[in-house]
């Protein structure tokens, strides 16, 4: 009877095994502890093996011990609740703790206390750690590419300037809420768009862009203000009809000048990169292939077998084939296909083939919620009179868009980090000049810091996307 | 007198090989109110869902206020806004307030001043007593208040007939009642109404006709007071004997 009630603590003995209990757990800690942080192996004496081991023998019976069912502290219950209920749980808890306190002083030795930032040059880093130097000299180039540096407030004030009008939501009164949804969705990247082609680029960067195209667009924006009787024949019509006469007949030849300002050199994209270069192209992926895969998703489930099947083949091709050699295709292959005097810059290229790419996962996911949703909806949608396009877009599309948050941010966190692969088509972002800067000779071996400081770049980008993603789901939540 | 709006005649439909409905006959006329009862799986959720064409007849003609349900789709937006339906399931648009439930459709399919459509769906809302209810989600509200927006929300339409497809079958005992009381009202209101329920109470008080429905057929269609009193048919006195 004794000898069971040693082993299993109770009410009784409580504290004698609290403190006992306790006592080893601290001990077992403390060990790990000052064999990490001094190297002090406290337990030298023994056999190796048994020195290794002793820390989480003697945890594990510290933790057995105090495993007390309602204990009536609190504290201890908690202890007991989460990390100590059973034994096998016991061993992992610890084993957890003893690899965070294993691990913090290598990390913090490289990153800190032995790194070295001071300096210019590869014979400042003297230290065992990391050579922060090294990120601090190419930082400029991290950033902005190949860009030249006289030219580099150019993507500041873009920047700067797009992040300026995208906060307008934060601060839009009640009056103007209603159109925010019109503004972040069509008239917002027309403005990064202008921003990018006038300012970063100021040349005839995309695409040959022309009076003719400007006078088309503003032809289709005219045409929703058309009357519905004629807007069919209008759009058909009438934005081509423009652009041909205004192109062909008007103005031909000098507007290949038109997308250039006064007093701004042309940058031509193959000298864009880094972190600049990581955003716009994240940036047009994301708004590009968000409508597309909606598209798709309602393509597939469609009644109509051509426009079912079309969005079948489309989705399944392009989510069999590697991103690597679509985007290899977009900057070999695809130019072979077009007309001799038709210019579509590589970066353009990429951005739709990465967009194509991308919205062929954004469907799936799409189609996911839509098939989630009861047949119900449906029904009820249609008993009220409702058409095809009325009920996707006030019953269905909300719903099922609510439910493929955190799917779509999925799709959209990969794509932010598949971004790098444009590496291969010669574009620079942040990993391709790092890719660049460890291959220089004066800097090499310095490849280690690059990426940790990529990683931790990217790691901000993404965290901030996931946080985002879960105040819409917060925010769409009518569920009770 | 003969004041018909829907008019079906000869109506076969299959699921597949099965034969959901056999030879439909059936003429209602404006202002009356139609019961229709019988076992599950006897095809009469699918008749009362044929009238606004969620599911498609395939022989035989349903016509609908002088329209024939065909292909044509505008035909069909048209009748069914015309055609109020409340479900079993009560499918509220659960990420709209009560109120944008009741004005989505009258705003977008009817064009109708928002204005307008609020003060409307606040008549109707009244009229089923949940107006108090009108900012909340449809996640918040019991079985029974969540079937009176689904009637205020068909009845925001302003539809000429009502069909209901077994609407307090998914309730608790003590939220029919508040169901049945918004239905005895429409009913009083003079109402075109096909409703396809258990609920015997219901029908005698409001029902004109009754009919039954078995195995894809009509069994027996009668005047209320006959068919409670007087059926003619076994399968009905078995039904009845069982239900009542």
């Amino acid at each position: 009877m004794n000898n069971i009630n040693f082993l299993k603590p109770d009410k009784s003995n409580l504290n004698l095994f609290l403190i006992l209990g306790l006592s080893l757990v601290f001990i077992s800690i403390f060990d790990v502890f000052l064999s990490s942080f001094f190297k002090i192996n406290a337990t030298g004496f023994l056999p190796t093996s048994i020195s290794f081991l002793l820390p989480l023998i003697i945890g594990f019976i510290g933790l057995h011990f105090i495993r007390v069912e309602y204990s009536g502290i609190r504290r201890l219950d908690e202890i007991n609740k989460n990390f100590n209920n059973n034994n096998f749980n016991a061993v992992l808890s610890l084993l957890i703790i003893f690899i965070i306190i294993k691990s913090i002083p290598p990390v913090l030795s490289w990153t800190v206390i032995d790194a070295n930032i001071s300096g210019n040059s590869k014979e400042a880093c003297t230290g065992d750690g990391a050579c922060w130097t090294y990120i601090k000299v190419w930082l400029r180039r991290f950033i902005y590419g190949l860009y030249p540096n006289e030219e580099q407030w150019r993507i500041n004030l873009s920047f700067i300037s797009l992040l300026a009008l995208g906060s307008v939501g934060y601060f839009a009164t009640e009056k103007f809420k209603k159109y925010l949804t019109l503004y972040y969705v069509v008239i917002y990247p027309i403005i990064a768009f202008l921003f990018i082609f006038f300012f970063i680029s100021g040349g005839p960067v995309f695409f040959d862009f022309s009076y003719g195209i400007i006078a088309s667009v503003v032809a289709i924006i005219i045409g929703f203000f058309v009357p519905n009787k004629f807007k069919l024949y209008y759009f058909c019509f009438v934005p081509l009809a423009v652009y041909l006469s205004l192109n062909l007949f008007i103005l031909p030849e000098e507007y290949v000048e038109l997308g250039k300002l006064e007093g701004l050199n042309w940058v031509e994209t193959g000298a864009w990169g880094g972190l600049a270069l990581t955003f716009i192209v994240s940036f047009f992926c994301l708004i590009f292939c968000f409508p597309v895969g909606m598209a798709l998703a309602l393509g597939r489930r469609s009644e109509l077998p051509f426009i079912k099947y079309t969005s079948v083949v489309f989705i399944e091709f392009w989510r069999g084939v590697p991103l690597i050699t679509v985007l290899f295709m977009s900057s070999v292959m695809f130019p072979m296909f077009l007309p001799e005097d038709f210019f579509l810059d590589k970066l353009v290229r990429v951005i739709i083939a990465i967009s194509l790419f991308e919205a062929a996962y954004v469907a799936e996911v799409i189609r996911g919620g839509l098939q989630a949703l009861p047949r119900g909806q449906y029904d009820a949608a249609k008993s009220l009179g409702m058409g095809y396009w009325k009920m996707h877009i006030f019953v269905i599309l909300p719903q099922a868009l609510k439910l493929v948050i955190p799917g779509i941010a999925n799709t959209f966190l990969a794509l932010v980090k598949d971004t790098p692969l444009i590496l291969v088509v010669g574009l620079l972002e942040i990993a391709g000049m790092l890719q660049m800067a460890k291959t220089n000779p004066k800097w090499l071996g310095y490849s280690m810091e690059g990426y940790v400081f990529a990683a931790v770049v990217f790691w901000i980008i993404c965290y901030a996307m996931s946080k985002y993603s879960y105040n819409l789901e917060e925010k769409y939540k009518t569920e009770r | 007198m003969s004041d018909t709006i829907i008019q079906i005649k000869d109506v076969n439909k299959w699921f597949g090989d099965f034969q959901v409905l056999k030879n439909i006959n059936l003429n209602v006329e404006k202002n009356k109110k139609i019961v229709v009862c019988g076992p599950s799986g006897s095809g009469k959720s699918t008749l009362i869902r044929c009238i606004n064409r969620l599911e498609e007849h395939q022989q035989g003609s349903i016509v609908v206020d002088g329209n024939e349900l065909t292909e044509d789709t505008k035909n069909i937006e048209q009748i069914r806004a015309e055609v109020g339906m409340v479900f079993q399931q009560f499918n509220l648009f659960p990420h709209l307030s009560i109120l944008d439930n009741c004005t989505l459709a009258p705003v977008w399919v009817k064009k109708m001043p928002k204005k307008d459509a609020e003060d409307l769906a606040m008549k109707h809302l009244e009229k089923v007593q949940i107006a108090d209810q009108a900012h909340k989600f449809p996640g918040q509200l019991s079985g029974g208040q969540q079937q009176r927006c689904a009637i205020a929300r068909a009845l925001c339409m302003e539809p000429k007939i009502m069909l209901f497809d077994e609407p307090t079958s998914a309730l608790d005992p003590e939220m029919i009642k508040e169901v049945l009381d918004a239905m005895v009202n429409l009913a009083k209101a003079g109402m075109t109404m096909i409703v396809v329920t258990h609920e015997m109470g219901f029908a005698k008080e409001v029902a004109d006709e009754v009919i039954f429905m078995d195995e894809g057929m009509i069994v027996e269609k009668a005047a209320t007071n006959e068919f409670f009193a007087n059926p003619k048919n076994d399968r009905t006195k078995l039904f009845l004997s069982q239900i009542l």
